[in-house]
């Protein structure tokens, strides 16, 4: 990246898609599409620290944010609603789901 | 402490944090300047140790401690999650049901798994010289086998991680940062101070310590993420029952 022009235009392109994608985050009100929103925030800042020439901490951010911690949000919300699932098949006394 | 007290307290706190806040900004170095104080420094003392990778030199040789810090809390964490998850007596384990997976993504999956563990060890391996190191290709080989999960099924990935080896590791990881920082003291240096032969410059052998600390890093964080995401998936698909 010999041309700083070209670093800008990364930049500031990259600054945006974090802030778009971590509003999305946000607004969205549903835990498991959150997870997704938040892979992709993960992914927008990995490149974020890539273009400011900090691949470690966007290594770091690709693993953990992209992969790791929408993956522990999902298996939350589903050990979730399989409680909140088997609870609501009890008390209507139907069969209960898994 | 009454609410209108509490607030104040809190509104003391916020003025003074913005205040430090505001005055350190002020004085910071313009945003993509030429004028790198700490950068300097810092390359300087990697190349002295014969560390390509700057990063790696500053979190396993200039801040060894406060990277021990850091591992300890992973470890802690890691250790209150398998605690806190585990099957309590009013809960029963049942198997999960097998799901059934597209013949593309179950392709996909597989080919991809020996490359995602490749990339992983390439990270950790290469630690003290291009970007990356213990944590982040921890982090890959630890992804990598859950994509067993992801592209085949729940028992597919049981088959293959057996948790007590990683819980194992984990320790393993742990104990070998902790040990080498002995070694400095041993050596009549202080805790943590990098006292083997620096080697080549940008060769696998280089930095000193700073490949050990690195690969106990890879090692611990590897397996706590397979630990925890173990503990997670458990309680997701198995664990059923309770109080609530």
């Amino acid at each position: 990246m010999a041309d700083p022009a070209v670093d800008d235009v990364l930049i500031v392109a990259s600054l945006l898609f974090v802030a778009a994608a971590a509003t999305a985050a946000v607004l969205n009100r549903d835990p498991a599409r959150q997870a997704v929103v938040l892979s992709l925030l993960g992914l927008g800042l990995a490149v974020l620290f890539t273009v400011l020439q900090a691949p470690d901490v966007g290594l770091s951010q690709l693993g953990v944010g992209s992969a790791l911690t929408p993956l522990m949000i999902l298996l939350t919300v589903r050990k979730v609603r399989r409680q909140r699932e088997r609870r609501d098949g009890e008390r209507h006394g139907g069969k209960r789901r898994g | 402490m009454s609410r209108r007290a509490r607030l104040c307290v809190l509104a003391a706190g916020l003025l003074a944090t913005a205040a430090l806040l505001v005055a350190a900004v002020l004085r910071v170095p313009s945003f993509g300047g030429p004028w790198h104080p700490y950068g300097d420094r810092a390359v300087e003392a990697a190349l002295r140790r014969n560390t390509a990778n700057t990063v790696s030199a500053v979190n396993f040789d200039q801040r060894a401690f406060d990277t021990l810090g850091e591992e300890s809390i992973l470890f802690a964490s890691v250790l209150g999650t398998v605690v806190l998850l585990r099957r309590t007596e009013d809960e029963r384990t049942s198997e999960p049901r097998p799901v059934s997976v597209p013949a593309t993504m179950r392709r996909y999956g597989i080919a991809a798994l020996p490359v995602t563990l490749l990339v992983g060890l390439y990270v950790i391996a290469h630690g003290q010289l291009s970007p990356g190191g213990g944590f982040q290709g921890g982090v890959v080989v630890a992804t990598a086998f859950h994509l067993l999960y992801v592209a085949i099924d729940y028992p597919a990935l049981k088959r293959v991680r057996a948790v007590g080896l990683y819980e194992i590791g984990d320790a393993l990881g742990e104990a070998a940062y902790v040990l080498t920082g002995v070694g400095g003291l041993l050596a009549g240096a202080a805790y943590l101070a990098n006292v083997l032969p620096y080697g080549t410059f940008n060769t696998l052998a280089s930095g000193g310590t700073v490949p050990l600390l690195n690969a106990a890093v890879g090692v611990e964080v590897a397996s706590a993420v397979v630990v925890l995401l173990a503990r997670f998936l458990s309680q997701a698909l198995e664990i059923e029952g309770g109080r609530e």
